[in-house]
């Protein structure tokens, strides 16, 4: 029970401060686009993912835009599978711990690393990779494997997914980095920035079985939005999705796509991935919700080839 | 040697070899390299017999070295090497704590009908019929069941206490572990045996080793013409009793200075307690009798039941909530085998080696084992079998086959693992989420690791699986990811036999290496 407590109080003061926060005018901390970045979205081929982010982040105005120094940040990145990192069923290590690296540098406290994963979570925060760049560039790898660390949250608004529960670290941090991995994905034909919050929560079952695709849309209405999404298209998945099952089902498209808007983001990775982005029901359901903008044509988009 | 060096080397080194399978029985983190593992079972009776008979090779001999040494030395096996019996020698002790009297043992009468016809039975029954018995009274298995049952729980609940401190303080380096009970029916055996052994040996010693337990009377057979013995010195002897009070296995008659040799378990309790330095291990023989009874404690007896049943009612209502799917699926899985573990071979092969001690239990990471109850038929009785509603067989991991000490589970090679089919995944597409809510579902298709279950179209833009059975391997993650309730719409059927699973083809995909933004 005093745990419990613990964490009431610890979200009603977060909310406390979110709130005196949004009242000094820093609304761009947690709303999707902060009013002084120059671009909807910065596109980056042809390098390795540390240096493209690197060139990406730097057309954004540096990760001080979106890191305040002191501040607590969570990078969720995709460590689904445990599969090792050539096979691109996570998101590429180095480009996690190149991320982490500039937060430090933009003046984080703390850099927390985690996701829920589907296969057994030992062996796969150690093999994707991950968990050894995340730890080496000073981060806290977090486990997401019981029920434990999850607290329930409401989502108003949702039309199906109206409550869930999500890991204790995305309530806890300040700031959300999202680091998917761009997969081809069996169940909603493509994984990206959006579908990476099923690594967030506790009950996937629930999703699934009540119109994935509606529930994904939904869980993006929460309030603790990405401050920043960077979808990692180094090695893609295009088949097989989103496990793999060898090394012909990745091509290397050695791409980066770094947004505030993980809607315009996910568009366009589909494209990427060669799949027409109406045909992902969660994408135009998400962009009806006014939840971000798939109509690329309206957005700045700043595209660097290396 | 008259020194009580003896006792105190015995005593060292027992608790070392207890501490070191405690830790085995516990590492649910399999922190301990299965090599180690195969070091310290190598020695135990039971699952070397039952590997030696499978292998026929001198590297699965270990029971042998056991014979011999029981040849040289008595039951040095049963102080020094058994766990139960390291074990008994514990509770011995804190028995002596609540009452003296129950560390005051004397002479007494073996029960001679009794051990030998539990002896005769369990061979006769394992050679006839099946392991059956042996599972139930290997001490090594006992031992196995008891700490895996209800000393793991126990760590898990510590660790999972730690974890949340050290959580409190920002810090990750223990994570929380999930505390799954097994079906009630199986904690029968192991809650029967674990008082069974803590109650004789709290108030009489060593009386379950030489009454009940198989390997203990067979061993004492042998000991009858071993070379060392406990010995007397008649003329340094002045009858004061005090080693037959000291011996747990009641076995010296210290009135006609005969020690039953077959039931002495070499403790040295008895050289170390003589004030006279009458009594010596060295080599050569002797033979006897008398009578006695002890109350028990009622109220540590009922404690225990209530501790012993408590901890699985604890550990059931730790299981996971299912999760709710809008409409209750409708049709029965139907499951004509249970699927064994990789390594099996055959569910037959399985339930002729198994002795149910646990062990592939404990060091299963993703905790797809459990004891089974009913799916092996009466005589595989609480030998592991998979539970994909619980969890399933992670692609890869051999950790169960490199463990087993009786070779029950024959170690894979992570390759051949990979292409060993366990069983075959059905899909029953009228509990499908894609046909019955006909909205997208596709957790089996995600989950597969070999896409032995795959997409295919369906109604719209809706996908519904599909399985190849060429490249199946049971791993059971598609029915363990399936949201439906009661019924999955996927489920894995075991294989009676194992079969050899086709690689999965995979080409290179048209898509090349883009040159242009598509956006």
């Amino acid at each position: 029970m005093r745990r419990r407590d613990f964490f009431k109080t610890t979200i009603e003061a977060g909310i406390a401060a979110g709130a005196a926060i949004s009242l000094r005018g820093h609304e761009n901390l947690w709303t999707s686009s902060p009013s002084f970045v120059k671009y909807d979205m910065v596109a980056v081929m042809g390098g390795e993912p540390d240096a493209m982010f690197d060139l990406g982040i730097q057309e954004l105005g540096g990760m001080g835009t979106f890191v305040q120094k002191g501040q607590k940040v969570l990078v969720k990145p995709n460590i689904g599978w445990d599969v090792v990192p050539d096979l691109a069923a996570n998101t590429n290590p180095l480009l996690v711990k190149r991320i982490i690296e500039h937060c430090f540098k933009a003046g984080a406290k703390e850099v927390y690393v985690f996701d829920h994963t589907c296969d057994n979570w030992i062996n796969t925060y150690k093999n994707s990779g991950i968990e050894k760049a995340a730890r080496s560039a000073g981060a806290k790898v977090v486990p997401g494997n019981s029920e434990n660390y999850y607290q329930a949250i409401e989502i108003p608004g949702g039309v199906m997914l109206k409550s869930t529960k999500v890991h204790e670290i995305l309530l806890e941090t300040d700031v959300f980095i999202n680091v998917p991995v761009l997969k081809d994905h069996s169940s909603t034909r493509m994984t990206a920035a959006l579908k990476n919050t099923m690594g967030i929560v506790w009950d996937r079952g629930y999703w699934h079985s009540n119109d994935l695709h509606q529930c994904i849309a939904d869980y993006a209405l929460f309030e603790k939005k990405p401050a920043l999404n960077i979808i990692d298209c180094y090695n893609v998945m295009v088949k097989n999705g989103p496990q793999g099952v060898s090394k012909e089902d990745v091509v290397q498209m050695r791409s980066q796509i770094i947004t505030t808007d993980w809607v315009a983001g996910d568009t366009a990775a589909a494209k990427m991935l060669g799949v027409d982005p109406q045909k992902i029901d969660y994408i135009p359901i998400a962009h009806k919700m006014g939840l971000g903008n798939m109509n690329l044509e309206s957005l700045n988009i700043k595209r660097i080839k290396m | 040697m008259t020194s009580s060096f003896l006792r105190k080397f015995r005593i060292g080194f027992s608790a070392v070899i207890l501490v070191c399978f405690i830790l085995v029985f516990i590492d649910f983190r399999s922190l301990i390299p299965s090599k180690y593992i195969n070091y310290l079972l190598y020695l135990q009776f039971i699952p070397s017999v039952l590997k030696y008979i499978d292998l026929k090779t001198f590297a699965a001999g270990g029971f042998i070295v056991i014979l011999l040494l029981t040849l040289i030395s008595g039951r040095t096996y049963c102080s020094f090497l058994c766990p139960l019996g390291i074990g008994q020698d514990l509770f011995s002790r804190i028995g002596g704590k609540i009452r003296k009297k129950f560390r005051r043992f004397g002479f007494k009468k073996p029960f001679t009908l009794i051990r030998y016809s539990l002896l005769v039975i369990t061979l006769g029954v394992s050679i006839i019929w099946g392991i059956y018995l042996v599972t139930l009274l290997d001490p090594y298995s006992i031992f196995g069941r008891f700490i895996t049952f209800f000393g793991k729980p126990v760590v898990l609940l510590l660790n999972n206490f730690f974890t949340g401190i050290l959580g409190k303080f920002d810090l990750y380096s223990l994570s929380h572990a999930e505390i799954k009970g097994f079906s009630l029916l199986t904690y029968s055996v192991p809650v029967v045996f674990s008082l069974l052994v803590a109650v004789l040996s709290l108030i009489k010693g060593r009386l379950y080793c030489n009454m009940i337990c198989p390997v203990g009377t067979l061993l004492g057979l042998i000991s009858k013409i071993s070379l060392f013995r406990i010995k007397y010195n008649d003329l340094q002897c002045t009858r004061c009793g005090r080693c037959s009070v000291a011996c747990k296995s009641s076995c010296i008659d210290f009135l006609n200075h005969n020690i039953d040799v077959s039931r002495c378990v070499n403790c040295f309790n008895c050289i170390s307690t003589c004030p006279d330095k009458a009594l010596s291990y060295s080599l050569i023989s002797s033979k006897n009798i008398e009578h006695k009874t002890d109350e028990s404690k009622r109220k540590f007896v009922a404690g225990s039941i209530l501790l012993l049943l408590g901890i699985p009612q604890f550990a059931k209502s730790q299981d996971k909530k299912a999760p709710s799917p809008k409409k209750e699926s409708t049709v029965k899985e139907l499951r004509t085998f249970p699927v064994c573990p990789p390594g099996a071979g055959s569910i037959e092969d399985y339930n002729k080696r198994c002795t149910a001690c646990s062990l592939c239990i404990t060091a299963c990471p993703n905790n797809v084992l459990k004891p089974a109850v009913r799916q092996y038929g009466i005589a595989g009785f609480l030998q592991p079998v998979m539970d994909y509603h619980k969890s399933f067989c992670t692609y890869n991991c051999t950790i169960c086959t490199e463990v087993c000490p009786t070779n029950a589970l024959k170690p894979l090679l992570l390759e051949a693992k990979k292409l060993t089919q366990i069983g075959k995944a059905n899909f029953i597409k009228d509990n499908c989420i894609v046909k019955t809510e006909k909205t997208a579902c596709g957790a089996c298709s995600e989950a597969c690791p070999t896409k032995a279950v795959y997409m295919i179209p369906y109604e719209g833009n809706l996908v519904i699986p599909e399985t190849n059975h060429d490249i199946c391997i049971g791993c059971g993650h598609c029915e363990y990811a399936c949201p439906t309730t009661p019924y999955k719409a996927i489920f894995v059927d075991g294989n009676p036999i194992h079969q050899a699973a086709k690689k999965p083809e995979n080409k290179n995909s048209e898509i090349g290496t883009p040159v242009e933004f598509p956006f």
